[in-house]
């Protein structure tokens, strides 16, 4: 039988699946993150599974799914967008007006927030995998680093690179010229950084207060410092950046609820 | 898609049928001349001077909406035509080189007929001049071409339109070579009184989609276009129109939604993504959204031809299509069309070899919701490239858009 105290919200994005677990107090209990691979719903089931057993209430909850996935998971009462569920999960770290940048595996979101929570508008990159994780993935490829050590290493740079292409192919061309110049791989990684927040510059004026997420923010956390230095002001970086869709999914559950309840 | 006219269709595969039996019967009668002209025009021109007219530009949308211009617009990309330039040319061009139409299959015709002469507007395409220069050179064809003034304003500059209007006199004067004859001013009259009466049957047809819920899609409205871009000079378009409307009304009176439930109303901006329309009705329905109204449909419904002025009429009405104006009257023009239609929203298609018929590249949408409050999003695809377009990336926006449309409370935590 399922519990409708437990609310669950899992975002199953195009590299990692997240999950997270609402106590009944609607603050976040537990949750989990693993490689999505090539089962939407099988990634949503274990990371439903071990978040839910980690925080003991119980296996039943009610699940809300979003993510490149959120069709996949038969169990969801709700399928949201990630737009909206970002837009959610931002609101609950900043909650008042604000514009939320999330960087996935595969894409860019740009989302305006307005002092209820909800999306007034949104952005998201082209067809094209620049500025993304997957950028940042085919880099750490080209130099040889583990993908997990690229920012330790970038925050060792004394200067910074110039890299002027959109195209992931073109700027590893470039990078091929900057080996050759003699630069290191800090100053080109910083390079690529700056290339990650230009893209994301180009997206949107930015205005106002600033949220960063998605797994991108979460592991590479230079890309917040360089945010800093173009904008001139600190962005809000949440703890935990890349659980923001899966707990904004996991409230919209909740308040469904809630409101479903009243009536 | 949702069929809601099917007497109309019907009707419309026999429309189409003659027209293209006629036109190769053209091509293969010495006494007949064919011309190759662009959707824009001056097709009342050519046909009051007893040309029988092909539109390349048809024929790019049919490959499209077959699903056939990709490999042939890599065909073309190996001749040197970029991929960045409008595939309408990528993939007919590819077509022809492949020696392949879908016109034989569609329409029981030998292949494309053969031009006599090619006859241009830039009015809503710039790249029309190099399309049909190439086939002037393939057929040993002259191409002649109306060279319209762009991002004009309301109202319409008269420089502007005595120029159009004198590039269509001088036109004449080219064509009667090929055509063997002069232009009877008797004759344009009637193909402008048929195009008038047609043009404005089409529009009434459009605006039945004013009512809630709406008898019809821009879905609908892509299919039953046809005859308004290659047969608006004809009785048989008029014809055809004024049964198209009293269908139309059949649904009206019955409160008929094309879409069950609708409970959003979108805009559709820019080229349709021919490939994908079935992708995009479904992915509407589904939404419970209806896109009522659009500007390339509405494009066709040209205004103020008038048979005491026919030079003059024609080119101010080649001059005040939506595509071939400046931004400010863009600008009004989109949020008269919200207010009229009950728009909720503008899904804008950004057509990444089509320029000059994508409107959010000049911070169009941002005005929009800075101004007025319209909300929007910009998909990105193409007109008939499917390398450029992303169906799960599409369906998130759009998904995203409608639910930005439907208020819940939401609280912070």
């Amino acid at each position: 039988m399922t519990s409708t105290k437990v609310f669950a919200g899992v975002d199953i994005g195009s590299s990692y699946t997240k999950a997270v677990i609402l106590g009944a107090d609607g603050r976040p209990r537990s949750s989990c993150t693993l490689r999505t691979g090539a089962s939407f719903e099988g990634a949503a089931s274990r990371a439903l599974k071990k978040a839910l057993n980690s925080c003991a209430l119980g296996t039943g909850a009610r699940v809300v799914s979003t993510g490149v996935g959120r069709a996949s998971v038969a169990r969801a009462d709700k399928r949201p967008t990630e737009i909206t569920s970002i837009a959610r999960g931002s609101f609950y770290h900043c909650p008042r007006r604000h514009v939320v940048v999330d960087i996935g595996g595969q894409d860019n979101k740009v989302v305006a927030v307005d002092d209820h929570g909800r999306a007034v508008y949104f952005k998201m990159n082209r067809k094209c995998a620049a500025g993304t994780g997957a950028f940042l993935e085919e880099i750490a490829h080209r130099l040889a680093i583990s993908p997990g050590r690229l920012s330790r290493v970038a925050k060792t740079a004394r200067g910074r690179v110039e890299i002027g292409s959109y195209c992931t192919v073109f700027t590893c061309t470039e990078i091929i010229h900057h080996i050759r110049q003699g630069k290191g791989a800090p100053e080109i990684l910083m390079g690529c950084y700056e290339s990650v927040v230009k893209r994301i510059l180009e997206m949107d004026a930015l205005e106002g207060e600033v949220v960063l997420s998605g797994g991108v923010v979460a592991n590479h956390p230079v890309v917040a410092e360089i945010f800093f230095e173009k904008l001139g002001r600190a962005p809000l970086v949440p703890n935990q950046p890349q659980l923001v869709g899966a707990l904004g999914a996991a409230l919209l559950g909740q308040e469904s609820h809630d409101k479903n309840a009243q009536v | 898609m949702s069929n809601s006219l099917p007497r109309s269709t019907a009707r419309l595969k026999g429309l189409l049928n003659g027209y293209y039996q006629d036109l190769e019967a053209a091509a293969k009668d010495p006494a007949r001349k064919v011309a190759w002209c662009t959707s824009a025009g001056p097709a009342e021109l050519l046909s009051a001077m007893g040309f029988q007219t092909y539109f390349p530009e048809n024929h790019g949308a049919l490959l499209g909406a077959r699903r056939l211009s990709t490999n042939f617009i890599a065909k073309s990309n190996a001749r040197g035509y970029s991929p960045d330039i409008c595939s309408y040319l990528t993939a007919d061009i590819g077509a022809y080189l492949s020696g392949q139409t879908p016109l034989k299959t569609a329409y029981g015709i030998e292949g494309l007929p053969k031009p006599d002469v090619l006859v241009y507007n830039t009015s809503q395409c710039r790249e029309v001049q190099d399309w049909f220069t190439f086939y002037g050179r393939e057929y040993g064809v002259p191409v002649f071409g109306i060279y319209s003034p762009w991002k004009v304003e309301t109202p319409l500059p008269r420089e502007a339109v005595s120029d159009v209007a004198r590039q269509l006199e001088r036109l004449c004067e080219d064509l009667a070579p090929v055509a063997g004859r002069r232009l009877d001013c008797d004759r344009l009259a009637q193909v402008v009184r048929y195009s008038a009466e047609s043009t404005a049957l089409w529009k009434r047809f459009l605006e039945t989609a004013r009512r809630r819920p709406s008898p019809i899609t821009f879905f609908d409205a892509t299919i039953h276009m046809a005859p308004i871009v290659v047969m608006r000079g004809t009785e048989a378009a008029v014809d055809y129109y004024a049964g198209l409307l009293d269908e139309t009304r059949e649904f009206v009176d019955a409160a008929s939604a094309a879409v069950p439930g609708e409970r959003i109303r979108f805009y559709w901006e820019g080229m349709p993504n021919w490939g994908k329309l079935r992708f995009f009705s479904n992915l509407f329905s589904e939404l419970k959204a209806c896109a009522v109204a659009s500007t390339y449909c509405h494009s066709w419904a040209f205004e103020g031809l008038d048979l005491a002025r026919p030079f003059e009429s024609l080119a101010e009405a080649n001059l005040q299509v939506f595509i071939n104006r400046g931004e400010l009257y863009k600008e009004g023009y989109l949020k008269k069309m919200v207010e009229d239609y009950g728009i909720d929203a503008i899904v804008f298609h950004e057509a990444k070899t089509c320029p000059y018929n994508t409107n959010s590249r000049f911070g169009l949408p941002q005005r929009l919701q800075e101004r007025y409050g319209i909300p929007s999003v910009t998909i990105y695809g193409d007109l008939c490239d499917l390398r450029c377009f992303s169906e799960e990336q599409t369906r998130t926006q759009v998904e995203a858009l409608a639910e930005q449309l439907a208020p819940v409370s939401r609280r912070a935590g």
